[in-house]
């Protein structure tokens, strides 16, 4: 078996170390550091080392190993923490991510980046620890470097600093248990352990299978290599030889190896370690235990399941219609198991669908480390605020939100929050404050950035406006005058900084959200500060749909567009030249296009007064539809017309119907230019075909 | 498709011959690839897309599956396109696409030999040259041969989106 299998694995967990490691990084309270967080710190740097030897990724292994030996420190009260070493972590931290992205595509990450790194982090242990110990820290790093073959033998980068210790050549000797494992990861764990030391005895015994061996590696270390092949609760490793409180220690030589700056290790200090580490250990295994009742499934599993549960829907409300046509209609036990059928269909898409859901809790979360990074560049002092954390979004949508947000951030930190001394003039704290919120709003997911600076400035987006030739007036309103700010080209930064005030972005941002079916809207009150809210579908999979029928066809508009429908009267119907048609509304005056005529439906009512008109809102113009009839209200499961076939004018998607046939789902927004171009370039259309306008014509 | 067919495929293909599915358009008799065939299906259900070419008759709805519909008796100008219990679709897999092509009627499933394919003549077929890969000749009935994917993906049939749009 191939050990490059277990690749993706690792990358796997080595990700999701990191980011464990980051958050705990950013929320360390520097002058008080909690000791759990400094412990998990360590771990994850731990468990990434003990991975990346066993894989042969030396770079990566080089540099979580004076990473952890820093880490030890700290979490051992030696080395004091200050805001610079956080830093300096986290610094460190973006680079294994580097690190582990080469690796994953099959490449070696940038030596000049692992040498720059690596001298940050030995520099800081010379610094911060003085000679003994920073030399040690310093030290362990060239022999890692020197080992020719890590991946084969990791053992002699960490034996290095224990070889003072005296143990005896051979190394200690260890009993390791196999619980349970499966015989083909067996015999793997065992090729495995066979490279990290010489395996002297080994007997099955049912579900138990021991292993003797002697290894230069401490425990742990063994444990940390084969916790990527077996889970945590299936080995048992345990130090064989001399007196149980010396195995103890013995067990742990490399704790002991970095705890001790000297080279002769005082008797008396490794137990505190140790047990402090078994102690992180069990903590550690206990959490793994937990992440067990979880599994990793590929996304395009999900949605094939998805597609099978809609296709059960169908096939469910096509019995439904033929038990409902036909004479056994009278069978109680048919309508009964039909009805059964029903629910628990319904039931099961629900449930399937909510596989696909994910908290916003994974957007959120790598928003800390980009308003420090940027406030630090700034100079502003900012304090994130997250709400609604647990606030579930579809999987796909969350990757597509983070781009948008980022962004949002990025301004709300750069133009909306003062510097501190002119937030103190102003009389407002000195510290800013960035609040991400999420919450449901009925169908949809309700995404806020809050922030508590200066507002929009009036007068300069008008200013600018009118300068970048944009239409505008004094006289609009404070929402229109906002919406500005999202065409394209359009910043008003004084200056272009870095981070942002390139004029390229928020009408990225908007088209961005509108292609996921959401909006975007501004608050802003000067001084005060500005809400961007974004109002999204919580998913893309189904739609809340309003059949439509036109003629003897059958379309579905989305019913988040739809704002009212009514029978237009002749009196409201206004002719323009030029063969527009316009409907009064109330006050409002709005631009009709018919369905008939948009897609050359034959058949259908011509008559505007005797059609429906249905007033929807797209890209933020608001029209009327005609339609023959309104037919009713569904959830349709969206399907992609352009998996097969193509991009059809007018047409976002398409959906099955009960009956088994497919039902166009209209895209608004493109109804609106079809309806267009159809007029201007009557090749396309049928222009002899009835026009509302002749009909409208009162005469 | 079955695993059988298949493996007779292979089969044949190593003696030098290969299986076409049979079809006709009008008078003449075509074949295609079996390979490339999913499935056989009755014309029904079809929905009518806007602002297409009128060979493009709609999509259907293939086990949750929305699948383009193309004519090709329309498409190639056949006298007459007559819907009925004969006329049926035949399903294929092309270039990761599924598409359904509308045809007369299928007849059968024959193995040709590399000697009874001959190259395709240079005029007097209702298809262009261009998808035609050769000419079956089977006793006294003559098979045009379709490269079906050629045919599909081809601009003209306006199934597959153009670069750049």
């Amino acid at each position: 078996m191939d050990i490059t299998e277990f690749y993706d694995t690792f990358f796997e967990e080595a990700d999701e170390l990191l980011a464990e490691m980051e958050s705990h990084l950013l929320e360390l309270d520097v002058d008080n550091p909690d000791v759990e967080r400094l412990n998990a710190i360590f771990r994850a740097a731990h468990s990434i080392k003990g991975g990346a030897g066993t894989f042969g990724f030396e770079a990566l292994q080089r540099t979580t190993h004076l990473l952890e030996n820093l880490l030890d420190y700290t979490r051992r009260g030696e080395l004091a923490l200050r805001r610079d070493i956080v830093d300096t972590f986290l610094e460190a931290k973006d680079m294994l991510n580097d690190q582990l992205d080469a690796y994953r595509q099959g490449g070696e990450p940038d030596p000049e980046a692992l040498e720059r790194i690596c001298e940050t982090l030995r520099r800081l242990a010379l610094e911060e620890l003085g000679e003994d110990a920073g030399a040690e820290v310093a030290g362990a790093a060239p022999s890692a470097s020197a080992s020719p073959e890590p991946a084969a033998d990791p053992a002699p980068a960490e034996a290095a600093p224990s070889a003072g210790e005296g143990t005896p050549d051979g190394g200690a000797r260890f009993q390791v248990t196999l619980i349970g494992v499966a015989d083909k990861d067996r015999d793997l764990l065992i090729e495995e352990l066979a490279q990290l030391g010489d395996i002297e005895d080994q007997q099955a015994d049912g579900e138990r299978h021991r292993v003797v061996l002697t290894s230069s590696l401490s425990g742990d270390d063994i444990e940390a290599v084969m916790c990527f092949i077996a889970e945590p609760e299936q080995l048992e490793v345990r130090a064989l030889d001399a007196a149980a409180p010396a195995a103890a220690s013995e067990s742990k030589p490399e704790v002991k190896a970095e705890a001790e700056a000297a080279p002769a290790p005082a008797a008396t200090k490794p137990a505190a370690p140790a047990k402090a580490e078994a102690a992180a250990k069990s903590s550690d295994a206990a959490k793994k235990g937990g992440e067990s009742t979880s599994i990793r499934v590929p996304v395009s599993k999900v949605d094939q399941i998805i597609n099978l549960v809609g296709e059960l829907i169908i096939t469910q409300s096509m019995l439904n219609q033929v038990a409902e046509d036909s004479e056994t209609v009278n069978d109680g036990a048919l309508v009964t198991g039909l009805n059964l059928l029903q629910r628990t269909a319904r039931d099961l898409q629900e449930a399937v669908m909510s596989v696909r859901m994910v908290p916003m809790d994974y957007v959120f979360s790598r928003f800390p480390r980009l308003v420090r990074d940027l406030a630090g560049k700034l100079d502003k002092d900012v304090e994130l605020v997250t709400e609604g954390k647990s606030t579930e979004l579809d999987k796909g949508l969350t990757e597509r939100i983070i781009d948008p947000l980022t962004h949002l951030v990025r301004n709300s930190l750069d133009h909306g929050i003062e510097t501190p001394d002119r937030r103190e003039a102003a009389g407002k704290p000195r510290t800013g404050r960035l609040t991400l919120s999420a919450q449901h709003q009925g169908g949809n997911i309700l995404i806020e950035v809050i922030d508590d600076g200066g507002g929009l400035n009036r007068d300069k987006i008008l200013e600018k406006a009118r300068s970048s030739g944009l239409s505008v007036s004094d006289s609009m309103s404070d929402d229109e005058v906002w919406q500005l700010i999202f065409a394209p080209g359009f910043s008003t930064a004084d200056a272009v900084s870095d981070v942002s005030g390139r004029g390229v972005g928020m009408d990225v941002v908007k088209r961005n959200i509108q292609a996921m079916g959401g909006h975007v809207e501004i608050l802003s009150t000067p001084g005060q500060g500005t809400t961007t809210r974004i109002v999204l579908p919580l998913t893309l999979a189904i739609l809340d749909g309003m059949s439509i029928k036109v003629g003897q066809e059958m379309f579905i508009l989305p019913v988040s567009a739809v704002i009212e429908s009514l029978q237009p009267r002749a009196d409201d119907l206004y002719s323009m030249a030029g063969g527009d048609v316009l409907l009064k509304v109330r006050e409002d005056y709005l631009p009709v296009v018919a369905v008939h005529h948009a897609l050359d439906v034959a058949d259908a009512i011509t008559d505007p007064t005797r059609a429906i008109a249905v007033i929807v809102q797209g890209e933020g113009r608001r029209y009327a539809l005609l339609v023959d009839e309104l037919v009713g209200q569904q959830q349709v499961v969206v399907k992609n017309l352009e998996t097969n076939y193509r991009k059809v004018p007018g047409v976002s998607a398409a959906t099955i119907l009960g009956d088994g046939s497919v039902a166009l789902i209209l895209d608004v927004a493109d109804m609106h230019r079809l309806g267009q171009s159809k007029k201007e370039n009557p090749v396309f259309g049928a222009p002899t075909r009835a026009r509302p306008v002749e009909e409208v014509e009162p005469s | 498709m079955s695993q059988a067919t298949a493996l007779q495929t292979a089969a044949a293909v190593e003696a030098g011959s290969q299986e076409f599915l049979v079809f006709s358009l009008g008078d003449e008799e075509y074949a295609i690839d079996i390979l490339k065939v999913q499935e056989i299906r009755g014309y029904e259900n079809v929905t009518r897309i806007a602002n297409a070419p009128d060979f493009i008759k709609g999509v259907a709805n293939l086990r949750g599956v929305i699948v383009p519909i193309v004519d090709l008796r329309i498409k190639f100008r056949l006298e007459r396109a007559d819907y009925d219990d004969q006329t049926v679709v035949i399903v294929v897999n092309i270039a990761d696409r599924v598409v359904g092509i509308v045809v007369d009627r299928v007849s059968d499933v024959m193995t040709l030999t590399a000697e009874q394919r001959k190259p395709a003549p240079e005029f007097g077929l209702s298809l262009p040259l261009d998808y035609i890969s050769g000419l079956g000749n089977l006793d006294e009935r003559m098979l045009v041969l379709v490269d079906i994917e050629k045919m599909l993906t081809s601009e003209e049939m306006a199934l597959v989106e153009e670069a750049g749009e």
